[in-house]
């Protein structure tokens, strides 16, 4: 690799990092977008001046393909950004893994002089990482834009983590059987097998896993992905590769702490897929009465407030809520209401889930407040609304140790003056708990589709504003 | 050749990579998480890289068949990863637009 590849390699590792140091604020964001094209396209230029690189019809081939899944992929919805992302992370996977398969492969018959110990060490790694996080990604995002035949609810049976572990374990046993004789007559047969297992064990590790810990999920792949990508460096000896890889995979780690610290679960609890069990649903306390709240009074109620929070959770995504919310947070700030909106790390289906879509419905991103900095304003505020966020509002999760959301940190509606939620049915919430703060004295009922609900307020306000 | 590779310096970039990785991201604005997650996919298509040297090597076809499907699923990552974050970005505003939407 001569000294201009070099170059600009390190070139490119500097600009990946202004583009991720750049999204520190919403202010100087789009210049990391500018950083990370100009650093690909460095990047990509000085490996095709590459004199190995000989044949080249096929890479222009490759590259068109990729704009013509890529343009349409990113035009898709807002609220259908989870499952993009997560078609992301399984193309990142898979990537890895080919080029994993055709090293070893190649090396096998070409040079085996090449597969080195550390060598075999690092290809193993990037093919499990790369063919489980290909799967899994694949399954996550199945689920996320809820394809028929995918089943939605955690699939559970006996002995599913030994039964994971055991995979895993297996793969790996192949894996060094394979890395202390690379060359070995047998070696190139036993390879499939550890990917066939990677492939399963990417399967089994997401179908436990219900629609509430996707967030988590996601975080998880995207750090794969990098590590995956890391190991191809080290396959490679490329170091452009690692930095690229480890960032991101820092990146996943992180935001999948964050996310854990915001469901009070431990990071091993969520490595070894123990979460996500199914959450049996407390039918006991069916007795308790909601009150509910007409669109007339609630609007009323709204336009006299100082006040308001609204807390908006995936029910908002579903029922693409968030411009009629954008109306009536219109119509209250006219009246002098001043509105903020409270957003729980974990609500939605994916980190940030939330401030997209609000961003999208041009609500600006100073009004957008952490849970932990709006908790302490929760007993002045006039009125809590809740648009279709449940577990992230219930207050079991402060008092009843039994509750299986028990510690997690929730924003405090319950404290607000007055709260209203809306609910599009009767039934209890996603994991199946009831929420006590639906029955509390303070709390009235809107029931009814997120996005009529809130129409018919602001239609009511716009109304009154008539008169 | 490969005896001349310097393993241990490859490690050290890894781990001082990942450092500055956690405290990069760390500072990254919780607004900002959903488009974080999508630059980092396009940045993840780096893969791009080792697929471009073994889909254009002098290889037998099907080495070169696997790097250029991981050559397309990189790029699908760069393209839309970058598209799509500055798609959101373009979104976020600290304040309102000039008003023009004045209900219809």
């Amino acid at each position: 690799m001569n000294a201009v590849v070099q170059l600009s390699y390190l070139v490119a590792t500097v600009l990946f990092i202004f583009a991720l140091h750049w999204m520190n604020t919403p202010r100087t964001a789009r210049k990391g977008v500018f950083a990370g094209v100009a650093a690909m396209i460095i990047a990509i230029g000085a490996t095709w001046a590459q004199p190995e690189v000989v044949h080249h019809g096929w890479i222009v081939l490759a590259i068109i393909a990729g704009f013509l899944v890529g343009v349409p992929l990113s035009m898709v919805p807002l609220t259908a950004v989870p499952q993009r992302t997560a078609l992301s992370h399984a193309f990142g996977g898979l990537a890895a893994g080919l080029v994993g398969t055709a090293k070893y492969y190649l090396w096998f018959s070409e040079g085996p002089h090449e597969l080195t110990t550390f060598r075999m060490v690092a290809i193993i790694v990037e093919i499990i990482l790369g063919y489980l996080t290909f799967t899994g990604s694949l399954l996550a995002a199945g689920k996320l834009q809820e394809l028929k035949w995918i089943p939605q609810r955690p699939v559970t049976y006996p002995l599913q983590n030994l039964t994971n572990i055991g995979l895993l374990v297996l793969a790996a046993v192949i894996g060094v059987a394979v890395t202390l004789n690379p060359t070995a007559a047998w070696a190139p047969v036993l390879f499939p097998a550890i990917i066939a297992l990677a492939l399963v064990f990417g399967v089994l590790l997401i179908i436990p896993i219900g629609g509430a810990d996707m967030p988590t999920v996601i975080a998880i792949l995207n750090s794969y992905a990098g590590l995956a990508a890391v190991a191809m460096g080290f396959v490679l000896d490329n170091k452009l590769l690692i930095t690229a890889g480890a960032l991101d995979g820092a990146s996943g780690l992180i935001l999948a702490i964050i996310m854990c610290k915001a469901m009070n679960r431990s990071f091993v609890n969520v490595l070894f897929g123990a979460f996500g069990q199914a959450q049996q649903a407390k039918t006991g306390g069916d007795q308790k009465i909601y009150k509910e709240e007409t669109i007339e009074g609630g609007a009323q109620v709204l336009e006299q407030a100082n006040l308001v929070v609204i807390i908006p959770g995936y029910g908002m995504a579903v029922a693409q809520a968030q411009h009629k919310v954008r109306e009536l947070y219109d119509q209250l700030k006219k009246r002098g209401v001043s509105v903020k909106f409270a957003i729980h790390p974990v609500a939605g289906r994916m980190p940030g889930h939330m401030n997209v879509l609000l961003a999208e419905a041009d609500i600006p991103y100073t009004d957008l407040v952490e849970m932990d900095e709006i908790n302490p304003d929760m007993p002045q505020c006039d009125v809590a609304l809740v648009v279709g966020a449940n577990d992230v509002v219930n207050p079991s999760a402060r008092t009843e140790k039994t509750s299986p959301i028990y510690g997690m940190p929730i924003i405090d509606a319950d404290k607000a003056r007055t709260v209203f939620a809306i609910k599009r049915s009767k039934n209890p919430g996603f994991a199946g708990i009831d929420n006590e703060l639906y029955f509390s004295d303070r709390t009235w009922m809107l029931f009814g589709d997120a996005k009529n609900v809130v129409g018919e307020l602001v239609k009511q306000l716009s109304g009154n504003s008539a008169h | 050749m490969s005896e001349s590779i310097d393993y241990w310096s490859l490690v050290y970039v890894f781990v001082l990579a990942a450092f500055i990785g956690l405290g990069v991201i760390r500072r990254v604005s919780r607004l900002l998480h959903t488009p974080l997650m999508s630059i980092t996919n396009a940045i993840s298509g780096i893969a791009v890289i080792g697929s471009i040297i073994v889909t254009g090597g002098d290889f037998p076809p099907g080495i070169r068949i696997m790097g250029a499907i991981a050559l397309f699923a990189s790029m699908t990552n760069i393209v839309s990863g970058f598209l799509i974050t500055d798609r959101m970005l373009k979104m976020f505003k600290s304040d309102r637009r000039p008003k023009q939407d004045k209900q219809s």
